[in-house]
């Protein structure tokens, strides 16, 4: 575990990435292989399975910190990670160890059918032999979520410089459905098995919001312009008759959309697709908010299956009879992917993201500014002469993302932040008038500078007018301009809607309280926009 | 009430004075010389010898009395005494008595000896105004010795990589104390002009402190190589900081416990020292003061009063102005 813990200071002690990939490589060199296996595993967002629930890591962690179990939550939201937050409270290890990152990671597995009696033994009993560091990496081991500061990308070159194998090659081999209890470094990384990567997707090209005007772009006739749907982005990997989902975040989501099987019947064998998963009905998209229950399902009862019925919105074109055509221009690819929708029976899931048709710049700002009302977030802008590129690249791909909408608000709570910013307030919530009360409708907590935190802090202890633990309720008297991306109707919120995204975007010191937008403006927008 | 708590600061009826006021007041007692504490435009101030030559030097021509540590004043109805907070070097906590109730204003403290002020020496009182900067059981001091190690070992590892180390701390206090934990074998030891300003009043008070070179134009990474340069905050990362070539930035500063601050400040190495008490040095330093009743004034006050309750104590907060941005890395001042 030193080792692995060692790494992880030198990563975290450094913002270059330069250095973090020195150490990332060193450490691929001379670690065990199931060490580095575990660490690949890891860093690539993949965690042994939860076997001591984070409940009772609270209670033990209070405990043998001889602290009440309500202070030790009133560090957490300072600290703002858990397992950090039990190896501040713990007092000082008694023992040493000399265990590697493979067997803390087998002990906790084998922790998995134990009873709670056992689980504590096991858990205190690591606490108290390990040092600060290394207690917090064995907790991070229990509770996931793991951060690094190291990309996908990072690591891939690291372990690239450490083994001699291609980056490209290697960021391919590590994608797909593999875990370190399945597999071994061997097998994933230097002798890759070929039927093994069925289900591997590729690397998912990802835009950059445009930061100029779109005409510094050249020639409307050079670029496709499509809209910008707001659902999730996919990748679909039809290969020897069997298909796979990946999300963006590597997620397999093949079983959570059982209604694009089917495609399998259509698609001819060695196809992958670049697309977005879409709530649609009715010739139109629903609403994000209407896929967002299927997210997080791994099995979907019927009713939500035709609540929210997903489709393909098919962007591009990978992978074209069993051969990688990512190399190939947009303008090939897209050609391609449309000759194979065209073909296709019409109640098929899958569509073509029509190209905005336009002549000029201002044809597609006027598709732009229509976006809101199709349901869509933007245009997305894509180079007709250019590959598919692997990761986030400037240049060849870029987000024209509608303006956000946006409503006056008055601050009425105010709670302290967390981390830097915890003697700061930095979590409000804003209302509208209702007649002559305020409705609070939605919490934001970005988008000012830090002197505007400052003195928004200031102000509120000043004006505070009750507390109700560590929030306070302060005078009516400031109006911010709230931005938000989308609203929707929710029986959840006292106020019935909820919004997307929801900012800062100015402190309207012009503006009294009573200047504010009203319920009826917020109802107004969901009208239109909801 | 021997201290009542007003808008313009802690105020005293028996003797009509106030304690690290925040609003100009005829008469300020100043704990210690921190910009949120001793503040400009009073009528007349009281402090401790060895805290008055820095509020001189930061508020200029102030009508300025001084006071020896322990030695009893009487102002109006109220005995007044100083007493070391342990905080900076002339730091006080004000012992305040009428008619035989004791009362006492700590400003800011801590209860380890940083070899450069005086101890922190507890007051015996019945009512006890605290600090609770960092008043939750995450933050825990390590040893001087430990940090001494620290800090030279990255500075040797620096100069042994052909780079400038460059340590923001703040200019009073912080400074000189990690001037006095640097081990001056290891390179030339430079000084922003901000730090060594403060130097200048702290040894002109008759203080050592190891022999600094202030940064001046002629001066870079080539003159001075392997040097370990003591800066503000606010200078790391601006172009002052570009004549050193090849840097590696520190921050040193009790928030470094918390590995997302240490993140967010993007400064590539933090040091975990503070001038204020850290959790176990609150609670020690209250036990021994022997009050039943707690103010709790700027940090955690929420937690931590609830905390002392639940320990027996008849404990309350108290809304001051003081050390509001201590994670605030603009201003120059923030005493954390």
């Amino acid at each position: 575990m030193k080792r692995f813990a060692d790494l992880f200071t030198a990563l975290d002690q450094t913002t270059k990435t330069s250095v973090k990939t020195a150490a990332l490589a060193a450490y691929f060199r001379d670690a065990p292989d199931d060490d580095k296996l575990w660490t690949i595993a890891l860093l690539s967002g993949r965690r042994p399975r939860r076997t001591v629930t984070t409940t009772k890591l609270r209670e033990w962690a209070a405990e043998v910190a001889g602290i009440p179990l309500w202070l030790f939550e009133e560090c957490y939201p300072v600290v703002g990670d858990l397992s950090e937050t039990i190896a501040l409270v713990l007092p000082p290890a008694t023992r040493e160890s000399a265990h590697s990152l493979s067997h803390w990671i087998a002990s906790l597995r084998a922790l998995d059918k134990a009873e709670d009696a056992e689980k504590k033994a096991a858990i205190l009993s690591a606490w108290d032999q390990l040092p600060p560091t290394e207690r917090f990496v064995f907790n991070k081991l229990i509770t996931g979520g793991w951060r690094m500061g190291v990309s996908q990308k990072l690591m891939t070159r690291a372990l690239s410089q450490a083994t001699g194998i291609d980056e490209p090659d290697l960021t391919h081999r590590l994608m797909g459905d593999w875990s370190p209890e399945t597999t071994s470094f061997h097998t994933l990384v230097e002798r890759p098995d070929p039927g093994a990567s069925l289900s591997r997707p590729y690397p998912f090209y990802l835009a950059y919001q445009i930061d100029g005007p779109p005409e510094d772009l050249g020639t409307v006739t050079d670029w496709l312009a499509e809209r910008k749907w707001d659902g999730i982005r996919g990748q679909f990997i039809l290969r020897e008759g069997q298909h796979f989902l990946w999300s963006r975040g590597e997620d397999l989501m093949t079983d959570r959309f059982p209604e694009l099987a089917q495609l399998a019947d259509f698609l001819p064998d060695g196809t992958v697709l670049d697309a977005e998963v879409l709530a649609f009905a009715d010739e139109k998209p629903l609403s994000f908010a209407r896929l967002q229950p299927r997210i997080g399902r791994k099995t979907v009862p019927k009713k939500l299956l035709a609540e929210a019925p997903v489709i393909l919105m098919a962007y591009d074109l990978l992978e074209w009879e069993g051969a990688d055509i990512r190399a190939r221009p947009l303008s090939e690819r897209r050609a391609l992917l449309e000759g194979l929708i065209a073909g296709l029976p019409g109640g098929v899931p899958l569509r073509l993201s029509e190209a905005v048709p336009a002549t000029g710049w201002p044809d597609l700002a006027a598709a732009r500014a229509a976006s809101r009302e199709i349901g869509a977030e933007g245009l997305m802008l894509k180079r007709l002469s250019a590959p598919y590129l692997a990761g986030r690249k400037k240049g060849d791909w870029w987000k024209w993302k509608v303006e956000p909408l946006t409503i006056d608000a008055v601050m009425i709570y105010a709670q302290a932040g967390s981390g830097r910013r915890a003697t700061l307030y930095t979590d409000f919530t804003f209302a509208v008038w209702k007649g002559e009360t305020l409705v609070p409708f939605t919490k934001a907590y970005s988008g000012l500078t830090d002197a505007e935190f400052r003195e928004i802090t200031n102000w509120v202890r000043k004006n505070t007018k009750e507390r109700f633990g560590p929030v306070r309720s302060v005078a009516p008297e400031h109006v911010f301009e709230i931005a938000f991306e989308g609203i929707q109707a929710s029986p959840r919120h006292k106020s019935g809607v909820a919004l997307r995204f929801p900012r800062m975007l100015r402190w309207r010191r012009d503006k009294p309280a009573t200047e504010a937008n009203t319920f009826e403006d917020l109802q107004q927008m969901l009208a239109q926009y909801g | 009430m021997v201290l009542q708590f007003t808008d313009r600061g802690i105020y005293c009826p028996a003797g009509d004075f106030h304690i690290d006021p925040w609003r100009p007041v005829p008469r300020a007692l100043i704990t210690h010389g921190h910009a949120d504490h001793a503040r400009p435009g009073h009528g007349a101030y009281l402090a401790t010898r060895t805290a008055a030559p820095v509020i001189r030097h930061r508020l200029g021509d102030i009508p300025l009395d001084t006071i020896a540590y322990g030695e009893t004043r009487r102002i109006g109805d109220a005995q007044v005494s100083f007493h070391p907070a342990g905080h900076v070097p002339g730091s006080a906590q004000i012992r305040v008595e009428v008619g035989g109730e004791i009362w006492v204003a700590s400003g800011d403290y801590k209860t380890v000896d940083d070899g450069l002020s005086e101890p922190f020496e507890p007051v015996r009182c019945h009512a006890f105004i605290t600090e609770s900067t960092f008043g939750l059981p995450i933050y825990s001091w390590p040893d001087q010795a430990v940090l001494a190690a620290d800090i030279n070992g990255w500075w040797a590892e620096n100069a042994t990589a052909g780079r400038t180390s460059v340590l923001g701390v703040y200019s009073l206090g912080k400074a000189q104390r990690v001037l006095r934990l640097l081990d001056p074998s290891l390179g030339p030891i430079l000084t922003h002009g901000a730090v060594e300003a403060t130097n200048r009043v702290i040894r002109g008070q008759g203080l050592a402190l190891p022999d600094t070179i202030q940064v001046t134009p002629d001066l870079d990474a080539k003159t001075h190589p392997g040097a370990m340069v003591l800066a503000p905050p606010s200078a790391l990362g601006s172009a002052w900081m570009r004549r050193f070539g090849a840097v590696s930035t520190g921050f040193a500063s009790g928030w470094m416990r918390l590995r997302g601050v240490r993140r967010r400040r993007a400064a590539d190495r933090g040091f975990v020292i503070s001038d204020h008490a850290d959790w176990d040095g609150l609670n020690s330093a209250i036990r021994a003061t022997g009050a039943d009743r707690i103010f709790v004034t700027h940090g955690y006050t929420a937690q931590f009063s609830r905390w002392l309750t639940t320990q027996g104590y008849d404990a309350g907060i108290v809304e001051t102005d003081y050390g509001g941005e201590t994670l605030d890395e603009v201003t120059e001042e923030d005493p954390a």
